[in-house]
């Protein structure tokens, strides 16, 4: 009897075959994941962390509140300073006396102070600058296009570009006078 | 319309009349507001938001309203202001596209999925009045399995 049972015919699975569908179904997520990638890439967490020292400064436009226009590119042969505020960020009000009296310093030495201002309203933003007497470059962050471009994480930060575009160094938190003399003195007699 | 009302409308298109202050409501303000998220904490809408910088918008948006803005016209203010990732809902362009196109067709593809596989499964009692029914056809893909299972169970009736 075993024997005879031996001797049956044996089913075999039948073979997986690559079914048009599963094709599809694998492309597509392919084509997905390939856009997420890129999308992030650009702007996510595959880009630079965070703009270092010793970077290329990535350049911007600046409309500012009084309706110039300043290009960091066209800012080449000088020390610019950019920072990032808003009205509703209290940290940035302790560090804006301190801005302030530095450009008053810097502003006759071949230095650029350019303020960014953050996710802010215009209305307010005005009042800030009003309020603390700033009269240095300042502008609103269209399209929060510059702060993208600079990956900060958040308000206030100041980074410190020498005239040659490259970024020397950056402050996250709010800045003081000390520490802008001691980055900014050095790359002007540079 | 009334005549009145066409006169007024008239006016007011030619520049004749300025139109007369709104009076918003706190609801208005959230209506807008809700649609829009906090750009200064993750995922959290800018109506319920406590933040000074939520604040501010949500005066904005209140002043808007007051000077006449649609609820459209508030939020292109916002997205181009501030970039697309204030708005709540989405846009339809760019890759955006695919929050809008991927959710339907990972639906679609499973209702697929779910279909084939819910018309391969036999249920075990079809299966065996099929078998009972006659011998399978040699050239039925389950044929041999069936034919051995019946012989199977035959030697061991035999047996018992």
């Amino acid at each position: 009897m075993n024997a005879d049972i031996n001797e049956m015919p044996m089913s075999t699975p039948p073979a997986r075959r690559l079914r048009w569908w599963m094709v599809l179904a694998f492309a597509g997520v392919l084509v997905l994941l390939t856009l997420v990638a890129l999308q992030m890439r650009h702007n996510g967490p595959l880009a630079a962390a965070q703009v270092g020292a010793g970077e290329a400064a990535p350049t911007f436009t600046l409309q500012t509140f009084d309706g110039q226009t300043v290009n960091l590119a066209s800012l080449h042969g000088k020390v610019v300073l950019v920072n990032f505020w808003a009205s509703w960020c209290i940290p940035c009000s302790q560090e804006a006396p301190d801005l302030e009296n530095a450009w008053r310093q810097y502003n006759d030495k071949n230095v650029v102070f350019v303020g960014v201002d953050y996710v802010d309203t215009d209305t307010e933003a005005r009042k800030y600058l009003q309020q603390y007497d700033i009269t240095y470059l300042n502008g609103a962050d269209l399209g929060t296009r510059i702060s993208q471009a600079y990956r900060i994480r958040g308000v206030p930060e100041t980074y410190v570009v020498d005239k040659s575009g490259t970024l020397r160094a950056s402050f996250i938190g709010p800045t003081t006078l000390d520490q802008i003399r001691a980055t900014v003195d050095p790359l002007l007699s540079n | 319309m009334s005549l009145v009302a066409l006169a007024t409308q008239a006016a007011s298109a030619q520049g004749g009349t300025p139109p007369a202050p709104r009076v918003v409501t706190d609801d208005d303000v959230n209506r807008v507001a809700h649609q829009l998220y906090c750009p200064v904490c993750e995922n959290i809408p800018l109506d319920v938001c406590p933040t000074q910088a939520c604040i501010q918008w949500r005066a904005t948006i209140h002043d808007k309203l007051a000077a006449g803005w649609t609820d459209q016209q508030i939020l292109d203010y916002f997205s181009a202001q501030y970039g697309e990732r204030v708005l709540a809902r989405p846009t339809t362009h760019g890759i955006n596209v695919l929050v809008w196109v991927i959710p339907p067709l990972l639906l679609l593809a499973g209702a697929v999925v779910l279909w084939r596989v819910l018309r391969q499964m036999r249920p075990p009692a079809a299966a065996t009045q099929a078998s009972k029914a006659g011998p399978a056809s040699p050239q039925g893909p389950a044929s041999g399995s069936d034919e051995y299972s019946d012989r199977l169970e035959q030697e061991l009736r035999k047996r018992i």
